[in-house]
This record gives C-alpha cells, sequence and structure tokens, in this order.
C-alpha cells in the first residue's frame, strides 16, 4: 500500500477519534439535562439548566453531525454498513436528537401543544438515550457486529445492497452485548458527572452548586465501576485482528496488546482517566468550580485513545462476527487518498474553527447564569 | 410498493419538509443582518428592536431547520446505504467541509446572535449575526456542491476494484467544487431564498399595517425586506435562466420533462400552459440560439444528432452498453486474482461501456422518463409565482419607499395571504429539480433502486409514518408559536 494513503488514513481516524473525544465532551449537554429529573431541583433551577445548556446544546449537536459526517467522508463504507445496517439504532438517536432540536424553542411557548413537560421530557429522554446509544454503538467496534460485505453485490440485478445485516434486529441486537451495553451505562454516568461539573461551572447558584457535588458523589461510584469492568473486560477479551495481507483473525488479549505496544497510547488513556478522576474529586469533595475543564481534557483523551486502540495497531475497527473478512479496517473502508487528501488540507482549518469558538464560548460565558438573570433578561429558553 | 418507494417518500418528504424552514432561514438571517447594520451604523435603537423582532422568528424558524437537516444526514446511510459506498468519495467530502466551515459557524454565532445583546459588544454581535447568515450560506453551497455532482457528475472516475467512484486527482475536487450545475444551483437556491424571507417580512408587515399598528416598523421593515426580496428575484431570473441552460446540456430529459415536450427539433416553442405556446422560445432558453436544437422525449429515447451534429445514442442502445459494462465489472472482479490479462481485457470492455453503466440497470427505455405531468406543472407554478412575487416585491418596497404603504390597502391584502405562495413556490422549484432527474440518484450512473439499503418495507414504513406524526406536530407548533410572536409584536416584551 501507498504509505502516503495510509498515513492520510490514520490521520483521519485521529480526527474521527478527536470528534469523537469531543462529541462525548459535549454531550455534558445530555448529561445535565438529566438532572431535569433530580426531584431536589427547584423550577428556578431548572430554568437556570435549561438556559445554561441552551446557550451550548448547537455545539454538541454540530459536532455530532459533523463526527458524521466526517465519518461518512472519510470512512464510507463504516458509513453504508453501519447506517444501513443498524436501522433502528441510529434511527431511535435520530429522533431524540430531532427533539431535543426543537425543546429548547418550544418548551417555555404556551403554544407548544405538548407543555413544557412533554418538551422537558424529550430533553430528558436525550439526555439518557444518546450517550446510552453512541456508547453501545461504538462498544460494538470491540464486540462484533452481525453483517456482511460483498461488492461484488452491486451487480446483482436482483439484490445489489453491498452491505446486508445478518438479523432482523437491526442494530437493537447489539443490547444483547453485555460489553457493549456496558459502554453505554459508563458513557450516560460519565456525562451526568459532566454535565453536573459543568453546571456548577457556568450557574452562579450555591445551592443548586451543592446538588450537583452531591450527585457527583452518588454517580462517581457506580461509573467508576462501570468504566473498569468494561476496560478490563475489554483488555482480556480476544480482538479482531487484521494482518498485512488484509485477513482478519482473532486475536487472544489484542486491545491490551495494543495498548501496550503502542505506548504513547497507553499514556494517553491513563493521563485521561487521572484527569477525570482529578475532575471527579474536584466537583465531588473541594469546592473549585474548574472540574469540567478536566474533565473535558481527560474525556477527550480516553476517548481517543480507545478509538485509536480500536483502529490503529493492525486491528478491525469495526469487526462483524458473522463473516471475519467482511470486517472494516482503516484501510478497506476509506476514500480515496485523493479524497483525503483533500479533506486533510480543509482539515488545517479546524484549529481556527476550534478558536472562534473557545473565543465566542469566553465571551458568552464571562459572567455566570445567577437567577437575578432569569428573572430580568427577556432572551430566554 | 417496495422499500425503493418508501425510502424515496421518506427522502421526498424530509427534504420538502427541510426546505420550508431553510429558505426562510437564508432570507431572514440577511434581512435582519441588514437591519442590525442599520442599528450599529445610525446608532438608533429603532433598528436594534426591529432586528430583534425578526430575530425572535427567525429562531424559532432556525430549530426545526436543524431539526430535519440532521434527518437527511441520516437517511443518506440508513436509507440509502449503496448510494453512501458509490458516491461516499465524493459526497462526503462537500458534506464533512460543511460541518467544519459552516455548521459550527451558525451554531457558535447563532448563540451569540440571540443571548449575547447583554453581553458581547455592539460590534461583536453585529459580526455574529452577519457570520451566522454567512455560515448557513456556506452551508447552503457545499450541500448544493452534492447535489450538483448528483445531476452532473464531473470529475470523477468508477474504480472496479472498489466498485465506488471516486476522486481521479485533487484537480478533480476543483472541478467538483466549481461544477457549474452546483454553482447555478446555489446561487438559485440561495437567492430564492432572499424571496423568501422578503415576502415573509414584507407580508408579516402588511399585516401590521393592516390592523393599524406599529406603522413605522412595518414600513420599514416591507422596505428592508422588500428590498432583500427584490434583489434575490433579479439573481433568482438570472441563475434559473443559466439552470436552463445546464439543463439542457447534462439533463435534457428533465428539461423535455419540464416543458412536456415529446418531440423536439429546432425552433422549439415554450409552452405557457397546455395549448399556448410562444414560437421558438423554448430554443432561446435551452441554447440562447433561437434555431438551437432541443431534444424531446421521444428523441432521447430513440437517439437523437444534437445541435453541434454529435450522435446521442437510443436508450435502448444505452441499456445495452450498460449491461456489457455491469456483465464486464462482474468477469473482472471474478478474475482480478487469478488472471490478470483476462481482467485487464474485462477492465477495458467496461471503461468503453462505462458512461451508460447505469442503464444497465433499467428494465425498459421508458424507465428513463420522469413523471412528466408532476414536472410540467411544477416548473410553471415556480416560474408562475416566482414573477408574480417579484412584482408583488417591486410594488412593496415603492410603496414602503414613499412612506404611503399602508394606505395600499389591496396591496397589504395582496402580501399578506402570498406568505404561503412563495412556500409553494420553493417547493415546486426543488420538484423540478429532483422529480425531474427520476430515475437517477446519480445521472446515468445509479438508478434509485440500486442506491438502497437492505431495509424492510415494514421498517421503512415505520419511520415514514413516525417522521410524518413528527414533522406535522412540529408545523402546527412552529405556525402557533411564530403566530404568538407576530400577534405581540415588537413592542411587547417576549415571555419569559
Amino acid at each position: 500500500m501507498d504509505m502516503s494513503y495510509c498515513f492520510l488514513q490514520n490521520y483521519w481516524w485521529c480526527l474521527i477519534s478527536l470528534l469523537g473525544g469531543l462529541l462525548v465532551f459535549l454531550m455534558f449537554v445530555q448529561g445535565a439535562n438529566i438532572h431535569l429529573v433530580n426531584g431536589a431541583l427547584s423550577p428556578l433551577q431548572k430554568k437556570m439548566v435549561v438556559n445554561s445548556t441552551g446557550r451550548k446544546w448547537e455545539l454538541a449537536f454540530t459536532t455530532l453531525v459533523t463526527f458524521g459526517g466526517a465519518f461518512f467522508a472519510s470512512f464510507p463504507l463504516f458509513y453504508s454498513t453501519s447506517f444501513g445496517g443498524a436501522y433502528w439504532v441510529w434511527m431511535l438517536l435520530l429522533v431524540t436528537f430531532v427533539f431535543q432540536a426543537v425543546s429548547y424553542e418550544f418548551l417555555n411557548k404556551k403554544e407548544n401543544l405538548l407543555g413544557a413537560k412533554g418538551f422537558r421530557i424529550a430533553l430528558v429522554a436525550n439526555g439518557f438515550l444518546a450517550p446510552f446509544l453512541i456508547g453501545t454503538a461504538v462498544g460494538t467496534f470491540f464486540t462484533g457486529s452481525d453483517f456482511i460485505v460483498n461488492r461484488s453485490a452491486i451487480m446483482d440485478m436482483a439484490s445489489p445492497v453491498i452491505s446486508t445485516w445478518g438479523n432482523g434486529w437491526r442494530g437493537l441486537d447489539a443490547l444483547a452485548q453485555p460489553h457493549a451495553v456496558l459502554l453505554g451505562v459508563v458513557l450516560v454516568l460519565l456525562t451526568t458527572i459532566l454535565g453536573a461539573l459543568y453546571l456548577i461551572n457556568n450557574v452562579d447558584d450555591l445551592d443548586l452548586e451543592g446538588k450537583m457535588r452531591k450527585t457527583i458523589r452518588f454517580a462517581a461510584l457506580p461509573f467508576l465501576a462501570a468504566f473498569l469492568g468494561w476496560t478490563a473486560i475489554l483488555l482480556c477479551k480476544d480482538g479482531f485482528a487484521a494482518g498485512a495481507d488484509g485477513v482478519i483473525s482473532m486475536e487472544p488479549y489484542k486491545y491490551l496488546h495494543n495498548l501496550v505496544q503502542m505506548p504513547a497510547v497507553l499514556a494517553m488513556f491513563l493521563v485521561g482517566v487521572v484527569l477525570v478522576l482529578a475532575a471527579i474529586w474536584y466537583g465531588a469533595f473541594t469546592q473549585r468550580r474548574r472540574g469540567i475543564w478536566f474533565g473535558g481534557a481527560g474525556t477527550v483523551l480516553v476517548v481517543m485513545s480507545v478509538f485509536f486502540v480500536a483502529g490503529f495497531n493492525g486491528t478491525s475497527y469495526y469487526p462483524s462476527f458473522s463473516d471475519l473478512q467482511s470486517s472494516l479496517t482503516l484501510a478497506n473502508s476509506s476514500s480515496s487518498r485523493f479524497t483525503l487528501f483533500v479533506m486533510s488540507c480543509v482539515s488545517l482549518l479546524i484549529p481556527f474553527v476550534l478558536a472562534y469558538i473557545v473565543y465566542a464560548w469566553r465571551q458568552m460565558d464571562k459572567s455566570r447564569i445567577t437567577s437575578e438573570e432569569m428573572k430580568v433578561n427577556k432572551d430566554l429558553y | 410498493m417496495d422499500a425503493v418507494f418508501w425510502s424515496r417518500l421518506q427522502f421526498a418528504v424530509t427534504a420538502g419538509y427541510h426546505w420550508l424552514f431553510v429558505p426562510l432561514t437564508l432570507g431572514l438571517a440577511l434581512v435582519m443582518a441588514v437591519m442590525e447594520t442599520l442599528y450599529v451604523v445610525k446608532g438608533d435603537e429603532f433598528w436594534k428592536k426591529t432586528a430583534k423582532f425578526w430575530m425572535k422568528l427567525f429562531a424559532i424558524n432556525f430549530a426545526v431547520g436543524i431539526a430535519t437537516g440532521i434527518i437527511l444526514e441520516f437517511e443518506f446511510g440508513t436509507n440509502w446505504s449503496n448510494y453512501s459506498w458509490f458516491v461516499g468519495d465524493i459526497f462526503g467530502a462537500p458534506l464533512a467541509i460543511e460541518g467544519i466551515l459552516a455548521f459550527f459557524m451558525e451554531a457558535t454565532f447563532f448563540a451569540v446572535m440571540f443571548f449575547g445583546w447583554e453581553k458581547v459588544s455592539k460590534r461583536f454581535h453585529l459580526i455574529s449575526t452577519w457570520l451566522t447568515g454567512i455560515g448557513a450560506s456556506i452551508s447552503a453551497y457545499w450541500i448544493l456542491v452534492a447535489n450538483g455532482w448528483m445531476q452532473n457528475p464531473v470529475g470523477t472516475a468508477f474504480n472496479p476494484e472498489t466498485v465506488r467512484s471516486e476522486m481521479a486527482s485533487v484537480e478533480a475536487f476543483f472541478e467538483v467544487i466549481t461544477n457549474p450545475v452546483a454553482v447555478s444551483k446555489f446561487f438559485h437556491s440561495v437567492t430564492s431564498g432572499w424571496i423568501t424571507g422578503g415576502v415573509f417580512v414584507v407580508g408579516i408587515s402588511c399585516w401590521y399595517l393592516l390592523r393599524g399598528r406599529e406603522k413605522k416598523f412595518a414600513t420599514a421593515s416591507a422596505l428592508v425586506g422588500g428590498a432583500v426580496g427584490l434583489v434575490g428575484a433579479g439573481a433568482v431570473m438570472l441563475s434559473g435562466d443559466i439552470s436552463g441552460i445546464h439543463a439542457a446540456e447534462f439533463q435534457p430529459m428533465k428539461l423535455a420533462a419540464a416543458e412536456g415536450l415529446e418531440n423536439g427539433g429546432r425552433r422549439v416553442p415554450l409552452s405557457i400552459v397546455p395549448g399556448i405556446e410562444v414560437p421558438g422560445m423554448l430554443s432561446v432558453l435551452a441554447t440562447h440560439d433561437i434555431d438551437g436544437y432541443v431534444p424531446g422525449i421521444n428523441d432521447i429515447i430513440n437517439g437523437y444528432t444534437d445541435g453541434d451534429g454529435n450522435v446521442v445514442p437510443s436508450v435502448a442502445q444505452k441499456m445495452e452498453m450498460g449491461k456489457k459494462a455491469l456483465a464486464a465489472l462482474a468477469e473482472f472482479r471474478k478474475l482480478k486474482d487469478t488472471d490478470p490479462a483476462a481482467a485487464a481485457q474485462a477492465r477495458s470492455v467496461l471503461e468503453e461501456n462505462m458512461q451508460y453503466m447505469g442503464y444497465g440497470y433499467l428494465n425498459s427505455p421508458e424507465d428513463v422518463v420522469p413523471p412528466v405531468w408532476i414536472v410540467y406543472w411544477a416548473f410553471r407554478v415556480m416560474v408562475g409565482l416566482g414573477m408574480f412575487l417579484a412584482l408583488l416585491l417591486a410594488a412593496a418596497v415603492w410603496y414602503a419607499y414613499k412612506k404611503n404603504l399602508y394606505s395600499k390597502r389591496w396591496l397589504l391584502w395582496v402580501a399578506m395571504l402570498s406568505i404561503p405562495l412563495v412556500y409553494l413556490c420553493g417547493q415546486a422549484g426543488w420538484i423540478v429539480a429532483e422529480v425531474g432527474r427520476q430515475p437517477w440518484t446519480i445521472q446515468g450512473l445509479l438508478p434509485v433502486n440500486v442506491a438502497i439499503s437492505n431495509v424492510s418495507v415494514a421498517a421503512v414504513k415505520t419511520t415514514f409514518f413516525l417522521f410524518l406524526a413528527i414533522f406535522a406536530l412540529f408545523l402546527v407548533i412552529e405556525i402557533r408559536i411564530m403566530i404568538g410572536a407576530i400577534k405581540k409584536g415588537p413592542e411587547v416584551e417576549p415571555e419569559n
């Protein structure tokens, strides 16, 4: 294989991993909205929560769209296989995000037909389901899915579809894979903690802050147990190895080997875990408000390292357990060299995009949200 | 009715629904950016209040536009999985660039625009308002690059190793992004959005004037909105003319269907409605030459010699070559690892016939004819309403400039009642563009029945009705909230 092509495929997997990491971090929006079910929060505090996440939800939403678009662009065979196959999972995720997108605008309008409660339920449902479904879908990167890829099918007039799913559950079958589901649970708990850390940072309300710190203390143990459990299973299980000739085979302790053989990724993973732990510590046991930044940086590092373990070092990142040789690797599922090259040039603008996002964010968050603002500001959700 | 039918219906309803909200986003963004600029330049609080009122309506509309946009992205994969593999190498790039360059710009600066009045400087707020609109327009450009490529697939080559269309070189990328169909579609779509924004603002302003409310606000809004719409109307006519030339060159069947032209030739008349024609006019519009040759539906099916003397094969011949291409592709894939010489021979046959590979999937030559009556009448609705709305905007601008718009009650009524017409006009435009290119997902390369996912009819039917219910719910809520906000007007404090 052309080395520069290989480099471009790896580069785009790094970008996909970065977008994945940023998406999970930005899902603090979903995590914060989960707190709307917390009966200890007053109506005013719930309003502050909605208005706090309401100023950031579009970033998370846009990151999801860009994550999907980048996957489509750089690894289109994954897009066509997973989206066309795991139909119900993606449709369910889609519906929760569609409702989330309108909920902020519709929530407190008396003409909204479903009432404020209806759209608050939509925000909470998105809060739980989005991290759970995305986590479970990513979990199948390590458990495998039931699909077959046959490029020659396109000449078959009767059944020309290249990627076919092996069962009628259309992605819901992932719910029968405990390891994949566990990652979904990990993400729900993580985003709940990130959401609480974000609210501590963004909302100026001591009572709400205390409730969020208490929530972090409650969520921390289940999160750590689930995360460590998922990691332990990952490191002990057989993995889907891709040989230099592209042949896929099962390899005992494949993901453990990946971490050991890629020390930089191991370091990234460990630093990320330490940062998340530090964030939890800050949130649960100190009065510091900057835990979200540690948690965010740690989340990005951990998610990136998980993606690296899934895709690098001769590994199939989207394996098929029903037909091993249909498994997707960076090499067999990517766009052409020219497309990856052109998009890589465009990706050089990403730092510029991040810079103006950070600038705008800082401008908007110079002052924290207060209960007083909820009474006098007219531009509220 | 099979999964192809339901997937097409689902995508058509989603795209049509999405297109209810996008034009208003594009148009209102420009209107309120101009208003806020007047506020910053003149320092007059009146313009701030005016801009803020239209921003409130913009935000309501924007939310549903975003919500429906993501559905389209997902459906490319969920319902059109072969398509997303076949074209992912080309289509995915504009989509990813759209995300990186446009979506983040819109998302970031929308939040500043909407919530930042008291948090950022006046100048930064103004820049944010402009960037929200610019982001929306950049977004439109990239998605229309993708759509334009589907109408006129330039700059790519089919790779039998990977079984998809690929960019053949870096230069090909520039060919894709400067595809003339994409460029004219971009200007046509974005400026038609300005008309939508203009008619929307003028119509609502006229409602206030009919009720004797907000006279200064309504007159000023009608002037700015009408001017934006009028500029849009001029640009739409120009880009529409160019689109006609492109249709004649790249999609002659679409043009023939839009004109209901069964048999073509030179000096072809333009059908206004059945029975009323303008002699030679279609040749002028399609080729800018009264003697220009325009093929009809039967010519395209049976083959013809175009105006430059090139012989265009019949559809039956194209189907034959397409089947040869498919057979050669199958042969190539069977032999590529075992018999390189025979595989090379098969590849050569494939390349000779590649241009017509998509035709190999057709069952009969008549399959290339889109539903003529839909395209024919949609085209007339689009053009007829477009011309009417341009006149309406011109009248509104004139009387608003003269400051006596409020006294022209007939115009106030017509403008107010025209708001639904601008949406009808936009929908008709998309019907011409998208129904007119049937049966192709990608012109000449990939028919819709091959672009599909392997999803059951029951699954697609379920999601179709689910989305239909969601869309109906959102539309009713959106209209109710809009009406509520309009009734309150710019003088009333928004609810907390």
